[in-house]
């Protein structure tokens, strides 16, 4: 499989991204949470805090540092929900058919007709903000797309050969889901899970803005940017920061789920972008 | 002696792959007389559909012309001009495709797909168009043609909208009619049915066909005279009875043998198909040699 | 086509039905109340007898299954409720400010399509080129970009600093108002209309009809005048309806950046505060809305398309 530029320039962000969490605590100048000088509010960066210091005098740079750890669990976890969630609902209704496939059909057309963004408000709403309850609400929110691809993947591979083949050797039908027709579309479902990063991300931003996600002082970008709001006028560079981790994160995303999905394609492959 | 309408000189194609030119067609040289039905054929990838794409001007990157002419009327099409070579395409030479199925523009009504070709090369208005429009689907004996002629393409079977292809080409009486693999793609007794139409149709209007077609059976019933395409090179041309009766070339020979025929019988009463391979012996030696048979005047008419 | 608009309203039934069951049953779990919320600033402590009275005030005391029946009952008189705040009617509330959501997602979604549809489109025609390598590397960044942070950017740029649009709110509903919401809101729509538009025309361009066309002896141009644009409009429809429904979420968002007065920051302001009944009425709403958008998009969809009314 050979992989074009999307990939690899997805694949070095998303690198970076997970460096930066992972190597946090080692390399992080600063605590996020404690090292709140007030004395050292709003500075502009400089050597000491290479991005500047937010309204608590915490260091803008430390606090990306560890926001990233935040935006992978986040990214990360909820896509692992969807896809779960998405996967067994579409695959059996695929392959078993009848009221459970109208069922889940009906289930996924009403959860279609609900903008994610308000469905994570209104879960949020109910379970109270924090990182677990925003975990839910991303992980029950954008399963309907995975649903369908798993459940139109399931259609046509269903009436494979090899597949009837285990039918008639007495196979169990969960056997059969699991060892032949899921290992057949992991591809779409991995480029889904991808994309769904980004959104996931996104999505998590705009709630702790909103201060329904991850609550003051962790270290989430979304909530770093709610501070930022009321500083734009005398310390914009909170708002820079934070924002362009975001973007490059989900551009890293984006990018690898777009390389992913070239790659994968057979249509692709034959035609230039 | 009347000059050919179509002249092929020493054309050679090619595909553009990183940093060669792998050759598609070779040296390839035939003609076809005004109002001759020509047949070429051969199997998959021996080259006869690029040729007719590159008659067209509608080689599309990375395959390109790498020398040679194409005549038309005397002209040469490959030094032509983009806008004289678009006033030629549709209006003096036109063509059908193989699968009726897509090659229709869903959108759009059949009647007004054919009315285009009076607008775009007659100056027609679109109502004086669309009125010619039912006219070209009677001539292709189409039945209720004020009807069909608000028909989508969906609504109509393979046999039909090939039908509408073939009124599309001849709108405006071209000179040269190029009909690549027309009845491949639809029902064998619709086959019958449409190719009796091109000739019929060719006869009457004195249009030149050249008939792409890798069923030798097809070519037969239209045809006048045949190439035999191979691995980019016409390794044989003869008129059609005398290529049928008497096959000069080695792959002529195997692609005769391998037709299948009804009531034959060997072995065990069961029909055998014979495989090209297994006539030829030894297929890098088939380029080597060529027959290019002089064509017989039939009443002073070639 | 007037069976199948039916036909398509038709189903919109169920469906709103059952979101509105669903957005019942999510809410009857709320932990702590609005009467709780008012108190929970931590400075006075929670006066059980207060609670106890706002929520019989409020209705919250009552057993379920009569807040089930009231809920449906209501619903079918369209009344969505009181709201706990305010004390107003809640589909009062949302009346006065869905003028102002529907101007803003408008307006979105016309920049977004009056920008990036020809991008999409002179990006296929030109594969390749620079033009094509710009839009697209736009178009995925557009995609990546929080749309909020790029409102507070712009919000920085344009009026803070050079001072040509006012930084948030209504105003007295003047253009200028309505220029940095609905740019900031249209920016992912439109980056996405440009990605699809080009990948519809693409595929058009490749197709057997367009090859008919060229031999037919038409120019470039008018190919795509009489062939392409058709067939490219008809992805070109589809996205701008699936756009819809994330565009009404972000919308959501940017309304409370710019202070702008629709039903979105209505809806933050109630989740604050647990004003319940406001919450599942704008959430409602805005649902209906969302099927609505879906059901034009799939007549216009089936206007264009002869094939679609055949089913």
């Amino acid at each position: 499989m050979r992989f074009g530029l999307n990939f690899w320039l997805g694949a070095a962000l998303t690198a970076l991204v997970v460096l930066a969490g992972v190597l946090a605590p080692w390399i992080a100048p600063f605590d996020p949470v404690l090292d709140a000088d007030l004395m050292n509010s709003e500075l502009p960066p400089d050597l000491t805090f290479w991005f500047g210091t937010d309204g608590q005098g915490r260091d803008v740079y430390s606090r990306i540092l560890y926001g990233a750890q935040i935006s992978l669990t986040v990214g990360i976890v909820s896509q692992v929900i969807n896809s779960v969630i998405g996967v067994t609902l579409g695959m059996t209704a695929g392959f078993w058919g009848g009221w459970w496939d109208d069922l889940v059909n009906g289930l996924t057309n009403v959860m279609l007709a609900i903008p994610s963004l308000i469905f994570a408000l209104a879960v949020m709403a109910v379970l109270g903000p924090g990182l677990p309850s925003l975990l839910i609400a991303l992980g029950l929110t954008n399963w309907s797309w995975t649903c369908r691809i798993a459940r139109s993947s399931t259609l046509s591979l269903k009436s494979q050969g090899y597949v009837q083949a285990a039918q008639t050797l007495g196979y169990a039908d969960l056997r059969i889901m699991f060892t032949q027709i899921l290992p057949n579309m992991m591809g779409p479902i991995l480029v889904m899970a991808t994309l769904g990063m980004g959104a996931a991300v996104l999505s998590e931003a705009a709630l702790s803005f909103l201060g329904l996600g991850i609550q003051p002082p962790f270290p989430s970008w979304g909530s770093m940017l709610t501070d930022a709001r009321q500083l734009i006028r005398i310390a914009p560079w909170v708002a820079v920061f934070p924002g362009l981790a975001i973007f490059l994160s989900v551009l890293g995303f984006n990018l690898l789920g777009d390389g992913l999905r070239d790659s994968l394609d057979p249509h692709m492959r034959t035609r230039k972008p | 002696m009347i000059a050919p309408l179509l002249d092929i000189r020493n054309l050679c194609l090619g595909v553009a792959a990183a940093r060669s030119v792998h050759p598609l067609v070779k040296d390839l040289s035939f003609q076809i007389m005004p109002g001759e039905a020509y047949g070429l054929v051969g199997e998959s990838g021996s080259g006869k559909s690029v040729t007719s794409l590159a008659v067209m001007g509608l080689l599309k990157k990375p395959l390109a012309v790498s020398g040679g002419e194409i005549k038309f009327k005397g002209e040469n099409l490959l030094s032509l001009p983009k806008r004289a070579m678009r006033h030629l395409r549709g209006n003096r030479i036109a063509m059908i495709f193989q699968e009726p199925m897509t090659a229709l523009n869903p959108l759009s009504t059949v009647g007004r797909q054919i009315a285009e070709m009076f607008v775009l090369h007659q100056g027609k208005g679109w109502n004086e168009a669309s009125k010619l429009s039912v006219d070209a689907l009677a001539s292709v004996r189409v039945p209720n043609p004020d009807r069909r002629a608000r028909n989508y393409p969906h609504q109509m079977s393979g046999g039909l909208r090939q039908r509408v292809m073939i009124a599309m080409a001849l709108a405006c009486n071209p000179d040269l009619l190029i009909a690549d693999e027309p009845t491949t793609a639809l029902d064998v007794t619709v086959q019958a049915e449409v190719l009796r139409l091109i000739k019929d149709l060719c006869k009457e209007r004195g249009t030149a066909v050249l008939f792409i077609s890798h069923d030798l059976g097809v070519i037969a019933s239209v045809c006048q005279r045949v190439g035999v395409m191979y691995a980019g090179c016409l390794v044989e041309e003869n008129d059609t009875r005398a290529l049928f009766d008497d096959p000069r070339h080695d792959y002529t020979r195997g692609l005769l043998g391998a037709l299948p025929r009804l009531g034959s019988r060997t072995q065990n009463n069961r029909q055998r198909l014979i495989d090209i391979d297994s006539i030829i012996a030894d297929r890098s030696i088939l380029t080597k040699t060529r027959f290019i048979a002089p064509r017989t005047l039939q009443e002073g008419r070639p | 086509m007037l069976r199948f608009t039916l036909r398509r309203l038709f189903q919109v039934v169920p469906t709103i039905i059952v979101v509105a069951l669903l957005i019942f049953v999510i809410f009857s779990v709320v932990p702590g109340s609005f009467a709780t919320s008012l108190f929970s600033d931590g400075k006075h402590a929670a006066d059980p007898e207060v609670i106890a009275r706002l929520n019989a005030e409020f209705g919250i005391d009552k057993p379920l299954a009569d807040r089930f029946v009231d809920y449906v009952t209501n619903l079918a008189h369209f009344d969505l409720g009181t709201s706990f705040r305010t004390r107003l009617p809640v589909i009062d509330l949302i009346a006065d400010r869905m003028g102002a959501s529907l101007k803003l997602a408008v307006a979105a979604m016309v920049f977004a399509v009056l920008v990036g549809v020809p991008l999409g489109f002179l990006a296929a025609l030109r594969p390749g080129s620079i033009l094509d390598t710009v839009t697209m590397i736009g178009a995925v960044s557009g995609l990546s970009l929080p749309q909020f942070w790029l409102g507070l950017l712009l919000m920085y740029l344009f009026a803070l600093q050079l001072n040509w649009l006012p930084s948030f709110g209504y105003g007295d509903g003047a253009f200028s108002n309505l220029v940095l919401p609905a740019v900031t809101l249209g920016v992912t729509p439109l980056a996405l209309l440009a990605r699809t538009t080009r990948a519809g025309v693409l595929d058009v361009l490749n197709a057997d009809f367009i090859r008919t066309a060229h031999s037919k002896g038409m120019s470039e141009t008018k190919v795509v005048r009489w062939h392409v644009a058709s067939n490219a409009l008809v992805l070109i429809v589809t996205t701008v309806g699936l756009q819809f429904g994330s565009l009404i979420g972000q919308a959501v968002v940017i309304e409370k950046l710019f202070a702008w007065p629709g039903i979105g920051s209505l809806l933050i302001d109630s989740v604050a505060v647990r004003d319940i009944p406001v919450v599942q009425g704008t959430i409602l709403v805005i649902v209906l809305w969302f099927l609505l958008i879906n059901t034009a998009v799939d007549l216009i969809y089936a206007a264009i398309d002869p094939r679609i009314k055949q089913e």
